[in-house]
């Protein structure tokens, strides 16, 4: 009856979105009644797996000899492990969502993503973020297993300081797909899973203006996002478009200069526990929906703000 | 190539969202429905592999007859033919069943979903029927070449892309990226003259068993009001961010 969670790694590294989702599987174990068992993926060391028993899981499987983004291979493994557990939980990522919907077709359980609540009792009932965020739904389970994927940043991570076994199984199996290799920027900072997004918007006028943006995000320990015509014009990538049509922002704290704030902008973003927005245009629809403004130039604003946040932080 | 694109007809991007009858219903009154944004890079990338290497594309909605709208747009983009499942989509499970037995009854080299759709966010469907067709899945798929009977794409992950082969028949998840925005086709008058008389086959469900129930809509808390800073002050931020909002 074990709560079963898949703690997704990148380079044998989890992340915080891994050990949000063993906080939540151990928040929903206390509900049941039962115990937490991580399954990983892919080769990661002993001591990255121990991690997790810090956040409540008792037991971690680790099967190594498996490519995650094989989801046929995954969603076999996951079967095989989750006889006995009615809830499989997973983090709201794309490659999770490669695998869940193939293990909720073969367990015939339900899948609820987007998920942001623990269910209070064990029929499983939860809130999501639907619409884009413009809404919030709840939504239940009608069958007797569910698998849930839960949104990053949404849930906090709760320290047991608890320990945990770890056993290694071998699946020699693989699916169809041959990968071919990834290209990663290092160093850089996942938008969805940051504490503090900078973003940029059209009234920076330029991409050769986008040095004080990264800079700024440089001193908050923070990840650059851009709007949507910034990364339809080109002037940034298509990976750092946030909004209703690209990545959602759940960060503690979001930084838009020189974004107006249209409806779909907003629908992106507005999920930020605190959004600070400096723009030239007192009338900018932004500003309804922001903490903090200031109508100002972000030429004059953001090398100030830079300035000041350095003397804050010595 | 015989291409199948699922189209979802969604609330426009610029909609305010309401709920009816006691918070359980979606308000669709006054609202404007449009082919879903991860399903128009989709159609627009199936139209361009259709004119390099020849074949059909289909266009498959589940949905009762106010999805028609947006289906014969579509239509008038330059898909040939479409299919609608006369069913509300209200769980991705039954959604993805009735796609699948299509696809099963028919025969198809690509099958495109978009990511997610934009009204429920569930991100299931494109998963679902590769599961339930037994066929390959990429998710988040920002790039596709088709070579013959295989396929070279690009996946979106956190931070970078992934690339991928795969044999065909395969299901992917499209989104920006497949095609450019600047890309995506509008209707001509030519193309919406035409759409009018090409076939919409109407089909029955076969089962209608969903596995998640909605129990009802709440709209995001609304935010305070903002509180403005002098731009010759900027110092006054840093110090509400530290000491009162205490986030930095």
């Amino acid at each position: 009856m074990s709560v079963l969670v898949y703690t997704e790694s990148w380079n044998g590294i989890f992340r915080k979105s891994s050990f949000e989702t063993v906080s939540y599987a151990s928040e929903t174990a206390k509900v049941l009644g039962t115990d937490v068992i991580a399954v990983s993926l892919e080769d990661v060391s002993d001591d990255e797996l121990n991690k997790l028993g810090n956040y409540g899981a008792t037991k971690v499987i680790s099967v190594p000899n498996i490519n995650k983004g094989d989801s046929q291979s995954a969603a076999k493994v996951f079967l095989d492990l989750s006889s006995d557990s009615s809830v499989i939980i997973c983090s709201n990522t794309y490659t999770s969502k490669m695998i869940a919907p193939r293990l909720s077709v073969k367990m015939g359980a339900a899948l609820l993503t987007n998920v942001i609540s623990v269910s209070e009792g064990s029929d499983i009932q939860i809130k999501r973020k639907s619409f884009s965020t413009k809404a919030i739904e709840t939504a239940k389970s009608n069958t007797e297993k569910t698998i849930l994927c839960i949104a990053p940043n949404s849930f906090g991570l709760i320290e047991t300081g608890g320990s945990c076994t770890i056993e290694k199984i071998d699946f020699s199996e693989s699916g169809s797909l041959s990968f071919d290799g990834q290209e990663t920027a290092s160093g850089k900072i996942s938008i969805s899973e940051a504490e503090i997004v900078v973003s940029g918007g059209r009234g920076l006028k330029g991409p050769e203006n986008w040095g004080m943006i990264e800079e700024l995000a440089d001193v908050l320990g923070a990840a650059t996002a851009c709007s949507k015509p910034v990364s339809d014009i080109g002037w940034r990538p298509h990976s750092e478009h946030v909004g209703q049509t690209g990545i959602t922002v759940t960060s503690d704290l979001y930084i838009a200069i020189g974004i107006s704030g249209a409806i779909q902008h907003l629908a992106g973003v507005n999920s930020s526990k605190v959004m600070v927005v400096i723009n030239t245009d007192p009338e900018a629809p932004f500003f309804k929906a922001a903490d903090y403004g200031i109508v100002g130039d972000a030429f004059e604003v953001v090398p100030h703000l830079i300035e000041e946040i350095k003397k804050l932080k010595n | 190539m015989n291409i199948l694109v699922c189209i979802s007809s969604v609330p426009d991007t610029t909609s305010k969202i309401n709920f009816t009858e006691n918070n359980t219903k979606f308000d669709a009154n006054g609202i404007q429905f449009v082919i879903n944004p991860y399903d128009e890079f989709g159609l627009t990338k199936a139209m361009m592999l259709k004119e390099s290497t020849g074949g059909k594309v289909t266009i498959i909605t589940v949905g009762d007859t106010t999805v028609e709208a947006v289906m014969r747009k579509a239509l008038a983009i330059g898909a040939d033919q479409a299919v609608r499942v006369n069913m509300n989509a209200t769980d991705s499970f039954s959604t993805a069943t009735e796609i699948s037995n299509y696809i099963t009854q028919n025969s198809f080299d690509l099958i495109i979903a978009g990511r997610e759709s934009t009204d429920y966010n569930g991100g299931a469907v494109g998963g679902m029927i590769a599961e339930m067709t037994d066929l390959p899945f990429v998710n988040a798929c920002i790039g596709l070449e088709v070579e013959g009977e295989s396929a070279k794409l690009i996946r979106e992950i956190d931070g970078g892309k992934e690339m991928i082969s795969s044999s065909l028949p395969m299901v992917i998840g499209g989104q920006k990226g497949l095609v450019q925005e600047s890309e995506l086709r509008i209707p001509n008058m030519r193309g919406i003259m035409q759409s009018r008389t090409k076939p919409l086959q109407v089909i029955e469900p076969s089962s209608n068993t969903k596995n998640t129930s909605s129990v009802n809509f709440e709209n995001p808390e609304a935010k305070g009001s903002c509180r403005m800073v002098d731009a010759s002050n900027v110092s006054e931020l840093v110090d509400l961010l530290h000491n009162e909002a205490k986030i930095i």
